[in-house]
């Protein structure tokens, strides 16, 4: 399997834009069998009552902040080590979707705490590295916008997210190095579930989910990315459509 | 299945305001996303069409 093929910007464009509608499709059913599973399989938690249903939104969400910040991070490593521009274009499509469920996870948190704590929010170690790694994703994105010259562009906001990527170890074992209002893992892989089994299934289709939405988004943007920053041809455009439009000028 | 009614359902055992709130923004932060990304889509081809059609577009101006 040559690899390197599938980085070349005519080859990827089309090839992104063919898997955008399936990863799509099968997020959207698989949102749907997650709420289902979530609203009207899993039983009532017995110490939570029905507040715990944020879950399935919360942890899903918790959990892409923290997986796309690294994959955002090893592509801005790997557009480093090779000097490959498609790398930093995978890196600053990754980082809208990645403030974005930061942001979900924050606020769904937020409404958990308030009726679980008494509080939307407390300065504790999950939520302050948490609310962090937002910054921190603004930071990657500010520091892309505010530097004209495309190039320095990529490597300063990769720096940032190389040198970020520290926080999130902190963030997902904050439970266990401090005494934290937030409450333990519920899923390790260490010790497997703390939950019912409905409850567990409901959380991880919804994870899938949302990995798969993630997935359709972050390619949809990296095509627009490279259209806007490459002024070349949309590849996937007929050549027909082109000359016809040239014509009818 | 654990609901009585409908607005048993919407009640949500008395957390509907914080369940309800958690689902609807999320559903609305991903449609605006998507949303977004559609007209930026847009936006750049159609600056694309500009610049491959109207190569003297700014000498012209």
């Amino acid at each position: 399997m040559i690899w390197s093929k599938y980085s070349a910007p005519q080859v990827f464009y089309p090839l992104a834009g063919r898997l955008i509608p399936w990863f799509a499709a099968v997020a959207v059913l698989l949102m749907i069998v997650g709420l289902y599973m979530g609203f009207f399989v899993a039983p009532t938690d017995f110490q939570q009552g029905e507040s715990y249903r944020i879950i399935f939104v919360h942890v899903p969400a918790a959990w892409m902040s923290m997986f796309l910040y690294v994959v955002m991070a090893i592509w801005a490593g790997v557009g480093m080590g090779l000097n490959a521009r498609l790398s930093f274009m995978m890196a600053q499509a990754i980082a809208p979707t990645g403030a974005m469920f930061t942001f979900l996870a924050l606020l769904t948190g937020a409404m958990w705490g308030k009726p679980t704590w008494g509080a939307w929010w407390v300065w504790d170690a999950r939520l302050t590295s948490e609310l962090i790694l937002l910054f921190q994703y603004a930071g990657v994105m500010l520091l892309r916008t505010s530097i004209d010259d495309a190039r320095r562009a990529d490597r300063s906001s990769a720096v940032f997210a190389l040198v970020g990527v520290v926080n999130v170890p902190i963030i997902y074992y904050s439970v266990q190095w401090w005494n934290t209002l937030h409450q333990g893992a519920s899923v390790s892989m260490a010790t497997g579930s703390k939950m019912a089994a409905t409850m567990l299934m409901a959380m991880l289709i919804m994870t899938i989910a949302f990995w798969l939405y993630s997935i359709a988004v972050i390619l949809a943007r990296v095509r627009c990315v490279m259209v806007e920053r490459e002024s070349l041809p949309t590849w996937d455009e007929k050549p027909a459509a082109m000359s016809e439009a040239v014509e009818a000028r | 299945m654990q609901w009585g009614s409908a607005s048993e359902f919407f009640a949500m055992g008395g957390y509907g305001l914080y369940v309800w709130t958690s689902f609807i923004a999320t559903a609305l932060c991903m449609i605006w996303e998507v949303l977004a990304l559609w007209r930026r889509r847009v936006a750049a081809r159609a600056e694309q069409r500009a610049a491959l059609l109207g190569g003297t577009d700014e000498t012209a101006a």
